[in-house]
């Protein structure tokens, strides 16, 4: 066993939530060249180049991308040969985002009850999911999650005789039906398969793929190049202005499911694909 | 890219150059007010009571800014997702309200009430946060401390930029955009 003491967790968790919101990933980047590139419409030609000119502002002075600097979500893949000390790990990963969001001058955005609508006023509690992994490592992926796009993601419980076609029209519904809501150009996540919550986290984690990385299965891959095609067929466009770029990535996550279901979410993405990672 | 400048406070005049699709540069005051704030104005409108800022001829932005940085006039500061706000907007507009900003698609009540009183709706780029936080020299909180982000901020502008989606004339460029570029059956 490696000892490894939560204080090391909380100091990643700092550096994460900061940097996640400061400096946007080069793949996203790449995306928005493109975007500058062969986007037809004027309008929407100018959004790639505020969007480019955002990102490097934030990247320079060390300000977030965006107003909105999320739910603090965290994917922890914990080695099962690594013995957690020196306290409670989950209190250890919201101290982390305590100090993170409040030295990161970083918009504490949630509330502690969903009805009477306090704020906690230090954005935690985080979602943290751990997945127990072998190994002596601990893998950390922080994501903070916008809420104008998570409000236009959906959860259907399609029935098998549905298959590709329900699928496809689902995907492509939700996405007309968010339009220019949730900050397009997205990221569509898709869950498929599993179970009921099962399947909502699989489209948040289809979301931490890099943009251009497709699904290893050639099936799965060939879907997504499709379904980013409808998505762009619909004309929406970046933030909606109208234009050929309504989407710049769709990523598909498969597990097994029951002989009776065919579970589908859609989790939207806006252009603010954050996320960074640290391995300890 | 041509932008149309415009300077606030607004008038009739002013609103009636503007269409759907036009992108603009704002420079004035502007004032900032998201979900808290409006149920708020709201309220006192409904008990007869007056409100804390004179809000006639201005432009509302729907924001929730992050905490300025040392030396920072304001944080972040892109637009929120309009159409929560579409339960107050035709009232903000009936008691004088010329212009909000915000981002994403309004409700059919709202959009006529654009119409009906004379304002715009302007979009600005959602997740632009830091570039649009460049054109805002000055922020002080002018009601409701307590809403923090959610305050209502006086703000001053110089060239913000921002597109046209409603106008005075029933025309919306989120449906007008769509139909020019999709390619469907």
């Amino acid at each position: 066993m490696r000892e490894l003491d939560v204080k090391f967790i909380s100091e990643a968790v700092v550096e994460m939530c900061k940097d996640s919101n400061y400096i946007l990933g080069e793949d996203v980047i790449r995306a928005f060249q493109k975007g500058l590139e062969e986007e037809v419409s004027p309008v929407g030609k100018e959004v790639f180049k505020q969007l480019l000119e955002n990102a490097r502002i934030a990247r320079e002075e060390e300000v977030p991308m965006c107003q909105d600097t999320g739910t603090a979500v965290i994917f922890v893949e914990l080695g099962q040969e690594v013995l957690l000390v020196g306290g409670d790990f989950e209190e250890a990963v919201n101290a982390g985002v305590r100090q993170g969001y409040q030295e990161g001058f970083l918009r504490k955005s949630i509330v502690r009850d969903p009805l009477d609508r306090k704020n906690t006023g230090d954005n935690t509690p985080a979602i943290i999911h751990v997945k127990l992994v072998q190994g002596d490592q601990v893998r950390l992926v922080m994501a903070p999650k916008g809420g104008g796009s998570e409000n236009m993601s959906t959860l259907k419980m399609l029935t098998p005789a549905q298959g590709v076609k329900g699928l496809e029209n689902f995907v492509v519904e939700t996405v007309r039906l968010a339009g220019s809501n949730p900050c397009p150009p997205i990221v569509v996540g898709i869950g498929l398969g599993g179970s009921f919550e099962r399947v909502a986290y699989l489209a948040k984690k289809a979301l931490l793929r890099p943009l251009g990385s497709p699904n290893p299965d050639t099936f799965y891959a060939d879907l997504e190049d499709k379904l980013l095609e409808k998505i762009n067929n619909t004309g929406i466009g970046p933030q909606g202005f109208g234009g050929r770029f309504t989407a710049l990535a769709v990523h598909i996550e498969v597990f097994p499911c029951h002989i009776a279901s065919l579970p589908a979410a859609v989790n939207i993405n806006c252009h603010a694909s954050r996320s960074v990672e640290k391995v300890l | 890219m041509e932008f149309k400048k415009i300077t606030s406070p607004l008038t009739d005049e002013k609103v009636r150059n503007l269409k759907a699709g036009d992108n603009i540069l704002i420079s004035g005051e502007i004032y900032t007010a998201r979900d808290a704030a409006h149920k708020k104005l709201i309220e006192l409108l409904e008990k007869g009571r007056p409100w804390p800022v004179n809000l006639r001829g201005q432009i509302i932005y729907y924001v929730g800014p992050t905490p300025a940085k040392p030396g920072q006039v304001i944080g972040s500061s892109g637009p929120t997702t309009s159409g929560r706000m579409d339960p107050y907007t035709p009232t903000m507009l009936k008691s004088g309200v010329k212009a909000v900003i915000g981002k994403g698609s309004r409700n059919q009540e709202t959009r006529k009430a654009f119409q009906d009183y004379k304002g715009v709706y302007l979009a600005a780029t959602g997740g632009a946060g830091a570039l649009l936080a460049k054109t805002i020299k000055e922020a002080e909180v002018v009601a409701y401390p307590e809403l923090g982000p959610e305050a209502v901020r006086r703000l001053v502008v110089e060239d913000f930029p921002a597109t046209v989606i409603n106008d005075i004339y029933g025309n919306d460029l989120y449906e007008e955009g769509r139909r020019r570029y999709a390619r469907e059956k």
